[in-house]
């Protein structure tokens, strides 16, 4: 039961992830087309400029959030399903959970915590 | 009274169309270290399949090789090899049909060797046995000492005939990537069975399946890679069953999954009425 | 009684992933899926921590972001993008499919037989190709605008 309640949630963060990263695709790999329709900031996106201006938005802090969760959930969970079929011992299997569990939280946290930071410290940066 | 006479062999049906190469990979646990493979020419005739190659192999020319098969006609999944790239039936394949001047054949990857190109099945039939593939009813005592039969209509039939129909050869197992490695993964032909029995009509049995179908070796552990329904010599499609098993899960788990109630049982008819418009069987020869 | 025999070991072990028979596209979508997947997870570690550089201010960044200006960079860039392509077109063709949807519904076996695997064939090529424009339009987006 436990594994199909995993299972559920591998596929909805899938599709959160397709909604979301697309989103941050289009615009960090997409722009010049976005300039086309006259969406784009002009510019490099990777430069610190265009950087700082998306990390002051709440629209931005709160996609990187979600984002960060899905993604995150979906490609542990995911590579540990890849280590689950190589015939390994109960209890390595239970080692590679809390391992992936304890380290998945440990980089949300460190995420979101940047995000919000930023967010909350204009001045800061 | 019409005669019947078998139809005449022509004797062009009998001519040699043409010399392939069997390359078969011999294996014997008394004096090989390792598999090695052996080539052998062997004259084909027109309609000669794979299997018929072997048994010309072992009449004519290597009588200690070691290969499993009985019907030959595809429905005990006895011969179940890797031919030229895909687990096939031996018996099930044309020689002229695979259109190569060399036959491959390794015994079915993914079980263990025993010798040449039979494969060790027991593992395999020991995961079908562990999803319950029988009818499970409430009614226990209908079961043992039926007083009907349990209704079920042609539509409902349709829903689980199809994959009814495995032989148990196994050759889904041979092309699944994940039995490659996982020793654990109840595997798609017994996946598929047991969903044979959730959706039959007559069944009562889901709840009891659900610990070891959903369990962490169990259905999610399928990623459609859809090469066991490629290679099924039956047209049970397991990789179908495998994802409505998953699809009854999730709707499950949104509380929408409708588990439709088994269905009754009709009473034997008292008596037989028989129909006018159908004559009579003849009377019995052998008393 | 049991008698002992001595098998021998055939497990096609992590090259049985890959392939290695005349199996259909999916079979090798799926293991393509597997290597995109850890590939987009191995860089999306790494980008957790270079995009949290900007906690340190510009500077910071931007002395960051130096270390990835070089075209062997930009490169594995672009692998991620394609590797992102393809691993959200294919991906939602598995949420569909892995939910028993577009897969036709059972009949009875009658030879030649049809699979759901044949089934859900155009959905494959249809989203292959949108992936395959999206691809064009990055590689356009990335080498030459
Ligand atoms: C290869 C192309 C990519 C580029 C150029 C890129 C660029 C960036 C940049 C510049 C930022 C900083 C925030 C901002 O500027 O708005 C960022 C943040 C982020 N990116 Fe990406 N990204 C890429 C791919 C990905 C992928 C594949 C994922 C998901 C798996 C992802 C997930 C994230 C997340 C979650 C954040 C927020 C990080 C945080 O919370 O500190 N990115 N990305
Ligand atoms: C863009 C949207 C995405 C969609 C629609 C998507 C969809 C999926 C689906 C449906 C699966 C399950 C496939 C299966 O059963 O084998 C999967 C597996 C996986 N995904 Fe994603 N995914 C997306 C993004 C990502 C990202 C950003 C990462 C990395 C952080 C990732 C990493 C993985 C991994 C490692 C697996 C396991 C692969 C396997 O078991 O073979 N995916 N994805
Ligand atoms: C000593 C004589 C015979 C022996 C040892 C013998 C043995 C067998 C065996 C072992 C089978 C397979 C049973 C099974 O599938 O479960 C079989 C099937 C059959 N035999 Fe015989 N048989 C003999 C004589 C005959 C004769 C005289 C006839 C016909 C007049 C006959 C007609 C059949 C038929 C039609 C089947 C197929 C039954 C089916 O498919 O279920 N057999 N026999
Ligand atoms: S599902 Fe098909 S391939 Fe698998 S054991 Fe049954 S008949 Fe053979
Ligand atoms: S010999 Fe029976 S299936 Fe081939």
């Amino acid at each position: 039961m436990r594994e199909s309640t995993l299972w559920f949630w591998h596929i909805i963060a899938g599709a959160v992830i397709f909604v979301f990263l697309g989103l941050h695709m289009f615009i960090m790999h997409l722009e010049s087309i976005l300039g086309f329709l006259g969406l784009g900031y002009g510019g490099d996106v990777t430069s610190a400029q265009s950087v700082f201006m998306r990390s002051q938005q709440g629209f931005y802090m709160v996609t990187y959030i979600v984002l960060l969760g899905a993604a995150l959930y979906h490609g542990l969970y995911g590579f540990r399903n890849i280590l689950f079929e190589l015939s390994l011992s109960r209890t390595l299997e239970k080692i590679i959970n809390w391992f992936f569990a304890l380290g998945g939280l440990a980089l949300f946290i460190y995420g979101t915590y940047v995000t919000v930071f930023i967010f909350f410290n204009p001045t800061a940066v | 009274m019409s005669e019947t006479s078998a139809p005449e062999v022509q004797s062009s049906d009998l001519k040699v169309i043409k010399n392939v190469t069997f390359e078969i990979l011999r294996y014997s646990p008394e004096k090989d270290e390792a598999p090695r493979a052996q080539k052998f020419q062997v004259p084909v005739i027109k309609g000669m399949t794979v299997l018929d190659g072997l048994l010309w192999i072992k009449e004519n020319l290597d009588a200690s090789l070691a290969y499993r098969s009985s019907c030959r006609m595809g429905v005990c999944g006895s011969c179940g090899m890797f031919i030229n790239g895909l687990p096939r039936l031996a018996c099930n394949n044309q020689i002229v049909h695979l259109n190569a001047d060399t036959i491959t054949i390794k015994p079915l990857p993914n079980y263990n060797i025993i010798r040449d190109l039979v494969p060790d099945l027991e593992g395999f039939f020991d995961k079908h046995e562990s999803i319950q593939p029988y009818m499970i009813r409430e009614q226990v005592e209908e079961l043992n000492n039926p007083t009907g039969e349990f209704f079920q209509s042609p539509d409902e039939l349709v829903d689980y005939i199809q994959f009814a129909y495995c032989i148990k050869c196994g050759l889904c197992l041979s092309a699944c990537p994940t039995v490659a490695t996982d020793d654990n993964f109840i595997g798609p032909q017994a996946l598929a069975q047991a969903y044979r029995y959730n959706v039959d009509s007559r069944d009562e049995g889901a709840k009891e399946r659900e610990e070891e179908l959903y369990s962490s070796h169990g259905v999610w552990r399928c990623h459609f890679a859809g090469a066991c329904s490629d290679v099924c010599p039956k047209g049970v499609d397991p990789a179908f069953a495998i994802q409505l098993l998953k699809q009854n899960m999730f709707m499950q788990k949104l509380h929408v999954h409708k588990q439709k109630p088994a269905t009754h049982v009709i009473p034997w008819v008292a008596e037989h009425i028989p129909n006018e418009k159908i004559p009579k069987a003849p009377e019995r020869t052998v008393k | 009684m049991k008698v002992e025999v001595k098998h021998r070991k055939n497990k096609l072990g992590i090259v049985g992933w890959i392939g290695g028979g005349r199996f259909g596209a999916e079979r090798y979508a799926y293991a393509l899926h597997r290597l995109t997947g850890l590939g987009i997870l191995a860089y999306f570690l790494l980008h957790i921590f270079v995009t949290g550089s900007r906690i340190g201010g510009r500077q910071s960044w931007e002395s960051a972001m130096a270390n990835f200006k070089t075209p062997l960079f930009k490169f594995g860039e672009f692998l991620v993008f394609l590797a992102f392509a393809y691993h959200a077109l294919n991906g939602l063709r598995l949420i569909i499919t892995e939910l028993g949807f577009m897969l036709g519904k059972a009949q009875r076996p009658v030879f030649p037989y049809v699979t759901s695997v044949h089934r859900q064939r155009p959905l494959f090529i249809g989203l292959m190709i949108v992936a395959a424009i999206i691809i064009i339009f990055g590689g356009a987006d990335f080498y030459f605008i």
